[in-house]
């Protein structure tokens, strides 16, 4: 996918204008983020199994060579086969080779961000073979040719009636001309249509929640079933994996499970949760024959041992973008690339580069929600105070913020000054009134006041006049 | 595998590798690692679902009916006509696929003169299935079956309606009472091609955010609890 993230300032205004996003992005409280704090509260071991989860993902990355290996192993001993990129090259390269030995025309595909990430299927469409989008989210969006806005919810910034009109043009032509306003109906029109795709599909290709090295198995949580019906009809399995996706044990996945869910959609567990272990067995009467697992690096293996590297225990409940205020204003096309929200202002420099996403770190308040909801406890504020301070580092900042940055420093160096300028600053800004204790517009600071409120000085003098004043450090409470 | 798929696989591991700063796993850190993985740790324990067996079968159906499953408690000599009356019920035609298993086998079909069964895998139009289960969950109200030759995945996905039998004493407290029941069956390190665990009917969150029952598995799910 090519990415617009350098666009982010104009994305991110064209989001603030249309109607319909605002629209859906209006569901998000009340949505997913009310049933994420309902399900935390009905369970008292909540903050426990976070504890655990970080720690089980930690330890997995402290031994990721180890556990893929010993993965490898036990699929390779049930009859299936495991396959290593170390570039989406490679990735897109091993998938389209696996569909060719097939003779694959349709792909019935499960919802993977790792297929887009790579950009799986515009590749396979280039070799004449169709992927079909069956989660109906992405379904949705491979229809309208969209990018996904939303790591579990790729069609969250649409309407139903915008779904509505999407179907009435795509099946139309299948005989489905009435144009729908229940979600029900809408569902089950998607279901119809797309039952007799996964009857013909030649290949599955699903992502994995999780890799188990203990078992050799795929870990699949869904609520729609289509991941199910993708690795059961179709002759060829093909799971697309990143390495971090390894976990020890089915234990380790049992802790793991508990807090996905909740923090995805707030449901106490997902309607499906489904281990696959190598391909169909003698005596089975259905099932795929052919079981495979691509295994992408991409980049992640550099990130270990770094700074950054919690980062890689993201479990993409997207929880960090349910409750992220930037996301909730402008959704998930404005970053620019397949992942959005807090995760994706940390994932995106890493994938394609600081230079190409250097307005995503940028893209956040501090607030800390996402941190305070992520289920693994990835400190994502201090992971996008890094790449800013790289962004610094490699004169990435724009020249006013540089400029404005240096100015601030050579006045803090020099405490006389600063006193004497920012006393003046707030006597000047005193004129223009501080009755509100705001202002909506001030000269020279309209790039600011056009979109917030800049908050007036306080009446009584800076913050070293008052302390001053007050008796400063000499006084004890 | 070939050159070019070595070498990939060599690159991977040793990216790992020198970004932890070591060379393969060795000696004791080696052997706490293996030792996690043929000992697995349980993580903290949910309590609400550490019960006596009655109150465990019970929070099961609760939970269940509060993932918009159907359930109803019955003995063996009532499974079949339960199943003749919730088709009836929910005006559904007497016909069913069912699992070829012969758990299901010893109950009285022959008794349902109106009920028509066949055996096998799920197909595309099948409206009802009737499956076994491996095991209940008490927390969270989630069924878990096992694929073999007497549990074809399919009839868990493509049939409008899932009929689901499970006995009283296979309903467990949590996942990991699940896991230790499989390794008694299957053995250590080793499953099945497909453990589905299945917590009430199909559904999608994708239009809206609102959860609509029957995206592409079941729209219905009916448990019968047995009680042997
Ligand atoms: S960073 Fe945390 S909250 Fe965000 S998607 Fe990943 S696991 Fe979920």
């Amino acid at each position: 996918m090519q990415s617009t993230a350098r666009d982010f300032k104009h994305n991110a205004g064209a989001a603030l204008a249309d109607a319909n996003l605002q629209d859906s992005l209006a569901k998000l409280k009340v949505g997913f983020s009310e049933r994420r704090r309902q399900a935390a509260e009905r369970l008292p071991e909540f903050e426990a199994l976070r504890d655990a989860a970080r720690d089980i993902k930690n330890h997995a990355l402290a031994h990721l060579d180890f556990y893929l290996e010993e993965f490898e192993r036990k699929v390779t001993a049930l009859g299936g086969h495991v396959h290593w990129a170390p570039t989406a090259e490679d990735a897109r390269r091993i998938i389209t080779e696996l569909c060719r030995s097939v003779g694959a025309r349709t792909i019935a595909k499960s919802k993977s961000m790792i297929s887009e990430e790579i950009g799986i299927n515009a590749h396979l469409e280039a070799a004449g073979i169709a992927p079909i989008e069956t989660d109906l989210g992405e379904y949705i969006i491979q229809l309208r040719h969209e990018p996904p806005s939303h790591i579990i919810a790729p069609a969250v910034h649409l309407t139903k009636d915008q779904v509505a009109g999407t179907f009435v043009e795509h099946h139309g032509p299948l005989g489905f001309t009435r144009r729908l306003t229940e979600r029900q109906d809408l569902v089950a029109e998607a279901r119809h249509v797309l039952r007799q795709k996964f009857l013909d599909a030649d290949v599955g290709l699903t992502g994995a929640n999780f890799l188990v090295a203990e078992t050799g198995s795929s870990m699949l949580v869904t609520n729609e079933g289509n991941a199910d019906l993708s690795n059961t009809l179709p002759k060829m399995h093909i799971v697309l994996a990143s390495i971090e996706k390894v976990i020890p044990t089915l234990e380790d996945a049992a802790v793991l499970l508990r807090v996905l869910a909740r923090s995805a959609t707030g449901q106490e567990s997902s309607t499906y949760t489904t281990i696959n272990t190598g391909p169909r067995r003698t005596g089975d009467l259905d099932g795929p024959a052919h079981y495979h697992v691509v295994i992408l690096d991409n980049g992640r293996s550099s990130v270990l041992g770094t700074e950054m590297q919690d980062m890689l225990r993201c479990i993409r409940c997207g929880a960090c973008m349910n409750h992220c205020p930037v996301y909730g204003a402008i959704g998930g096309h404005a970053y620019g690339w397949v992942y959005p929200g807090p995760i994706g202002s940390v994932l995106t420099p890493q994938l394609i580069g600081v230079e190409e996403a250097s307005n995503l770190p940028n893209a956040s308040t501090f607030c800390g929600r996402c941190e305070s909801v992520c289920p693994v406890r990835i400190p994502l504020p201090g992971l996008m105070r890094h790449w800013r301070e790289r962004e610094f580092e490699r004169h990435l900042t724009p020249k006013g913020v540089r400029q404005g940055l240096a100015l601030w420093g050579f006045l803090a160096r020099r405490p006389k000054l600063y006193r004497r300028v920012t006393g003046w600053a707030n006597r000047v800004l005193a004129l223009f009134g501080r009755g509100e204790g705001r202002y909506a517009s001030l000269p020279l600071a309209a790039g600011w006041t056009r979109f917030r409120d800049f908050p007036a000085p306080p009446a009584g003098g800076t913050f070293h006049a008052q302390w001053a004043r007050h008796g400063g450090a000499r006084t004890r409470p | 595998m070939s050159d070019t798929a070595n070498a990939a696989r060599a690159q991977v591991l040793d990216g790992i590798r020198r970004s932890l700063r070591r060379g393969p796993l060795a000696g004791p850190a080696r052997e706490a690692v293996e030792a996690r993985l043929a000992a697995p740790v349980r993580g903290p324990s949910v309590a609400r679902a550490r019960l006596p067996q009655p109150q465990k079968v019970a929070l099961f159906c609760q939970w269940a009916e509060t993932n918009n499953a159907t359930v109803a408690r019955v003995a063996p000599t009532e499974v079949a006509a339960e199943v003749s009356a919730y088709l009836a019920r929910n005006n559904l035609p007497a016909q069913a696929a069912m699992a070829p298993s012969p758990l299901l086998d010893r109950y009285d079909w022959a008794s349902q003169k109106m009920l028509a069964l066949r055996r096998g895998r799920g197909e595309g139009d099948d409206q009802v299935s009737i499956t076994g289960a491996f095991a209940g969950i008490a927390e969270t109200g989630t069924l878990v079956t096992v694929s073999g030759p007497d549990h074809p995945v399919s009839l868990n996905l493509l049939p409008d309606t899932h009929v689901v039998v499970v006995r009283e004493d296979d309903i467990v407290a949590g996942y990991e009472d699940v896991w230790a029941r499989l390794r008694e069956r299957y053995g250590k390190d080793v499953l099945p091609r497909t453990v589905n665990t299945i917590t009430g009917p199909s559904r999608t969150g994708d239009i809206e955010q609102a959860m609509e029952l029957g995206a592409h598995g079941p729209r219905r799910m009916h448990v019968l609890v047995v009680h042997e």
